[in-house]
């Protein structure tokens, strides 16, 4: 059962620390200031659940693992977070469309989380939930906005929507661990989940005149650790100071 | 065995008056960040609880605790508590009125859980009290402030958000 908490708990832990990271990227190089300001103030509090979950998530593992030890000595195949937020950049439209489809998700996820019969996890959730609000609020803004703008901006949603879509399978999938999870009261259902954030997705899109895709080819595997071609490249640039000089601190 | 007496209440108060790092003129029992002082042996045990799961300060104001006891020869040890959550509603009519006089308008109240909804009354500027006032950006120079700007005196100000 610890060993299916530590995996559930790297699982949320992972994909906030990658989301933080491809926001981070765009510090200095936003549109507008205010918008650079967003994606990385998005960023923070995202690294902040990070470092919670993977915190505790080494102190259930109990082998004396830190959320460093975790964030910087892990390679790609011992990472487990979401598909979709390795994804790249691109342009601000898919950036806002990836912070959207992620944000509904986790606002759903930690909204659930917040019975957990877990006490730290709950705590955790019930304050992220709080961040995850203003992320959600900000990004379902500018898929309004950019959808129904001009003829540019609405082509570039769309394409974003199209790049993006066949990795939210993927935040659905329920294994071993998600089941035992589950059972233990600790842990999210996974097809619950599904329901309230194809509700949320559904409102936006509607707002937004944007179409929900559908019978579209679900990629996943971030379960199995198994990631898309971006991972090895983004865990390559996090973690040069760390692999290059083990150990080093302030 | 060295044996000392230690005035509690004398050091709970140096504890409950350290200051915001980013906003000096707030303690962290103003901001609810103090949760509980447990004297230990010839240390003290001090629970802090964070603002922002993200916010940079909290290590400032860990660093803070640990010295301040230091200079009173006390050994101090500080651990996070998330729960329960903390929440914008915590704060003092002091605290609201220390920021508005330091220039940063304050969180409206009762609004923590109106998130996801644009707040109700606009937001006075602090300056010169203007209610026409508009939301430049949701996130501002810190995860916890928004910017605005007056559209009477036109000067920019910082907002507390709801939380």
């Amino acid at each position: 059962m610890q060993n299916h908490l530590f995996n559930y708990l790297l699982r949320l832990g992972d994909t906030s620390l990658i989301l933080s990271h491809r926001l981070a990227e765009w510090c200095g190089h936003g549109p507008i200031l205010e918008e650079d300001i967003a994606m990385t103030n998005i960023s923070l509090d995202l690294i902040g659940q990070a470092r919670a979950l993977l915190t505790y998530a080494g102190e259930v593992e109990g082998k004396g693992r830190t959320e460093d030890d975790l964030a910087y000595q892990r390679g790609e195949r011992d990472y487990y977070n979401l598909l979709i937020v390795e994804q790249s950049n691109g342009d601000f439209a898919k950036t806002m469309m990836r912070q959207f489809l992620v944000s509904a998700y986790q606002h759903c996820l930690y909204d659930a989380l917040r019975n957990s019969k877990d006490k730290t996890l709950a705590a955790i959730a019930e304050k992220s939930i709080k961040e995850v609000a203003y992320h959600l609020r900000h990004s379902s803004e500018w898929i309004k906005r950019l959808a129904t703008g001009t003829e540019e901006s609405g082509m570039r949603t769309r394409n974003a929507l199209a790049d993006l879509w066949l990795y939210t399978g993927d935040m659905f999938d329920a294994d071993d661990t998600d089941n035992e999870m589950l059972k233990a009261g600790i842990g999210a259902d996974q097809r619950k989940l599904q329901k309230a954030w194809e509700k949320i997705v559904g409102e936006v899109f509607e707002a937004s005149s944007l179409d929900m895709p559908k019978d579209v080819f679900m990629v996943n595997g971030s379960r199995r650790a198994q990631h898309t071609e971006h991972l090895g490249h983004l865990l390559s640039e996090m973690q040069i100071l760390q692999r290059t000089i083990p150990g080093a601190a302030w | 065995m060295k044996s000392i007496t230690i005035d509690k209440e004398k050091i709970t108060d140096k504890i409950r008056n350290i200051p915001d790092p980013e906003i000096p003129v707030i303690t962290i029992e103003d901001l609810g960040i103090l949760r509980e002082v447990v004297f230990t042996g010839d240390g003290v045990e001090v629970k802090i609880t964070p603002t922002y799961t993200g916010c940079p300060a909290m290590k400032a104001i860990e660093n803070e605790i640990v010295e301040t006891m230091k200079e009173e020869g006390l050994q101090a040890t500080v651990s996070l508590v998330y729960s329960p959550a903390w929440t914008t509603d915590w704060l003092s009519v002091e605290a609201r009125k220390k920021l508005l006089e330091y220039g940063i308008a304050p969180p409206a109240e009762g609004e923590a859980a109106n998130r996801l909804v644009i707040p109700k009354k606009n937001i006075a500027c602090p300056h010169c009290g203007s209610a026409s006032t508009t939301l430049v950006s949701q996130f501002g120079s810190t995860a916890c402030k928004a910017l605005y700007k007056c559209n009477t005196c036109l000067e920019p100000f910082d907002y507390f958000k709801c939380h």
